[in-house]
């Protein structure tokens, strides 16, 4: 019986670490890679440590070698797409949870209708909003600047904040609001004092759904922007694809890297609160 | 202190009517309980009141003022809730202040009013806690302190006691007695436990499928119920109800139970004319069914009392007391007694009933005669 135990559970690890090894493997070649000078990649094997850590091909990946105009490096770019993330970021948030909170809080003709329409928006494949969206850039006069991908990327987390915000809400007791409105207590006295503190499980998972979603956008950002406004992911790309004849691996691959830390930096830090967020609902009953 | 006068008021959700005009006057420093079994639109009676929901018809008046259209905070209402609803990230004293600090008290005032509430619901040391903090029983207490600490014209209960243990729940009935007889503001109390409206109103409101069945003070619903809504719903066991016919006399009355021969005949007195009907139900409750002879002669008034042939069915034995269920002419009847006494199951015997507390009913209306 013990035996059968053990057996499964060497099994269980087992498999859990060729997945791990599995997921773990490109980021060590891309770590190992950034710190090796391209004499070592040529020459060397690619899994193989490199002879010293080499900082010299992040430097370049972050602020360029010098060379004029045609070095493209992602510095500037990076706070293109801080600009862009971080009010986007903010302002679907906070309309998200306000509307979840008018959603099941403030119940009205039509609520769950309207609701419905959020969730579809949800289902909405980035493609298919390219050319209406392009078109009402237009019309705003705000294709090409950051104001432009801060609207669409606003636009299309809605319908994800709006339902994290909502299913979240549904689960606190009516009867608070009920109090807080023989109070004496308004809508947003409400929002602000009463929910928005209890609040922060879902907070969490709307900024770390919402950061990820925006930071790591490739399409909105190629298609309505370019040049210097472009965000970072659609300068790593230009910066890897339209180098010179050498092919730099180890500058593209800290590059990479760079790309994706913020991202992997939150998680980090919040993670915990993201998984409590998530199964938030479903534990409080 | 103020009234509360409602007038035919209505509430329709979509098709369902949930409120089918209810009229209440509820006096200044009356403890009116709202009873009813769930789903018969008590609480949406006492949503209505608070502004909370609105009424599809009718009006609310709170001191001859009609309220209607006003907010809720507007009423000048506190309300304690069910589930306390107390605000979770704020501590306990912010819970209660919260509704004096919207109202743009001064600070001196809010922590006058607030030492005082504290003191008098014993929550001092409870003051810098946060609701998950706290026990069931003393979440309770800081509910009542928020509506307390307004001093409003009339408190709504919503409940409060049913998420309390058996043992807090009747010392909380009896604080918020207390509370009542201190304060005398006019307090409006939804309750399914009958035991709790006997016990705390001064009046009761009857509710059944959105109508009131009746609103008469707890002794009155007790012993004079208008329907057999009524008279089942209130006492544990319920009333028994003897189905049979009635023929009158002047004021003499016989009741003759279905199967029963003419020696079965039950003659009382009535103080209304009634006219002879051929289906009642008599009702008698189980504990004004008595033993023995010498029991019914001492407790009855007049010595007024029918005897019946009964054979003993079931004993339940539940501590004080006992219930035996008999079988009556085919008919089943429970009767309540002190459990010193022996009573031998399966017997046939003798038992007697107390004339001067019956209730009989027209079996087709179900209303009282």
């Amino acid at each position: 019986m013990l035996n059968k135990k053990k057996v499964s559970r060497i099994f269980l690890f087992l498999v859990l670490g060729i997945f791990v090894f599995y997921y773990i493997t490109p980021l060590y070649v891309m770590i190992v890679t950034s710190l090796k000078t391209m004499n070592e990649i040529r020459e060397g094997n690619l899994f193989s440590l490199p002879n010293s850590i080499n900082f010299e091909s992040w430097k370049i990946a972050w602020s360029g070698r010098g060379e004029g105009t045609s070095d493209v490096f992602l510095k500037p770019y990076f706070f293109n797409s801080l600009k862009i993330a971080i009010p986007a970021l903010i302002i679907s948030t906070f309309l998200g949870a306000l509307n979840g909170y008018a959603l099941t809080k403030w119940k009205f003709k039509g609520a769950n209708l309207i609701f419905l329409l959020f969730l579809f928006g949800t289902f909405i494949p980035y493609q298919a909003i390219l050319l209406p969206m392009a078109r009402t850039l237009g019309f705003l006069g705000i294709s090409n600047s950051p104001f432009g991908l801060i609207l669409v990327h606003t636009v299309y987390g809605l319908g994800f904040t709006t339902l994290f915000f909502r299913n979240y809400y549904v689960s606190i007791s009516d009867e608070i609001i009920k109090a807080a409105k023989v109070d004496g207590a308004g809508f947003f006295k409400i929002f602000f004092k009463i929910l928005l503190p209890v609040s922060l499980p879902i907070l969490v998972v709307a900024v770390i759904f919402q950061f990820t979603q925006i930071w790591n956008d490739f399409l909105f950002g190629v298609t309505f922007s370019f040049g210097e406004n472009a965000p970072l992911q659609v300068a790593l790309n230009n910066m890897v694809l339209t180098s010179a004849s050498v092919k730099y691996y180890n500058v593209d691959m800290a590059a990479a890297i760079m790309a994706a830390l913020p991202t992997l930096i939150i998680y980090v830090l919040a993670g915990n609160y993201f998984i409590k967020g998530l199964t938030a609902g479903s534990v409080k009953g | 202190m103020a009234t509360l006068k409602i007038n035919n008021l209505e509430k329709r959700f979509k098709q369902t009517e949930v409120l089918k005009g209810i009229n209440l006057n509820v006096e200044e420093g009356d403890f009116l309980v709202l009873l009813g079994p769930s789903g018969c639109g008590k609480s949406t009676l006492l949503n209505t009141i608070a502004g909370l929901e609105e009424s599809s018809l009718g009006e609310i008046l709170i001191d001859n003022n009609i309220v209607n259209d006003m907010d809720p905070s507007e009423r000048d209402i506190a309300f304690v809730f069910q589930s306390y609803a107390l605000y979770p990230a704020m501590s306990v004293k912010e819970n209660i202040i919260f509704g004096l600090k919207q109202r743009k008290i001064s600070k001196e005032k809010i922590d006058q009013s607030l030492s005082k509430i504290a003191e008098l619901l014993k929550i001092t040391e409870l003051l810098d806690r946060k609701p998950a903090q706290l026990s069931g029983g003393q979440r309770q207490r800081v509910a009542m302190g928020r509506a307390l600490v307004r001093e409003p014209k009339i408190f709504l209960f919503d409940e409060p006691l049913s998420n309390l243990d058996a043992k807090l729940r009747i010392e909380m009935r009896r604080e918020i007695k207390k509370l009542h007889k201190n304060l005398k503001t006019t307090m409006v109390y939804v309750t399914h436990d009958q035991t709790e409206a006997m016990s705390l109103g001064t009046k009761i409101a009857i509710m059944n499928n959105g109508k009131i069945e009746q609103f008469d003070t707890p002794k009155n619903i007790y012993n004079k119920p208008s329907s057999v809504f009524v008279a089942d719903f209130v006492g544990s066991p319920s009333m028994n109800f003897i189905k049979g016919s009635l023929t009158s006399n002047n004021k003499l009355i016989s009741f003759l139970p279905n199967n029963a021969s003419e020696n079965d005949v039950i003659n009382f007195t009535h103080n209304n004319e009634l006219q002879n009907n051929s289906s009642v139900l008599f009702g008698i409750r189980p504990e004004h069914i008595f033993l023995k002879k010498t029991h019914a002669a001492r407790v009855t008034k007049d010595e007024n009392f029918a005897e019946i042939e009964v054979k003993a069915e079931l004993h339940e034995y539940i501590g004080h007391e006992q219930i035996i269920t008999f079988s009556y002419l085919g008919q089943e009847i429970l009767g309540k007694f002190s459990s010193s006494i022996d009573v031998k199951i399966d017997n046939k015997m003798t038992v007697f009933i107390d004339l001067n507390n019956i209730s009989v009913f027209d079996k087709d209306t179900k209303q009282r005669i």
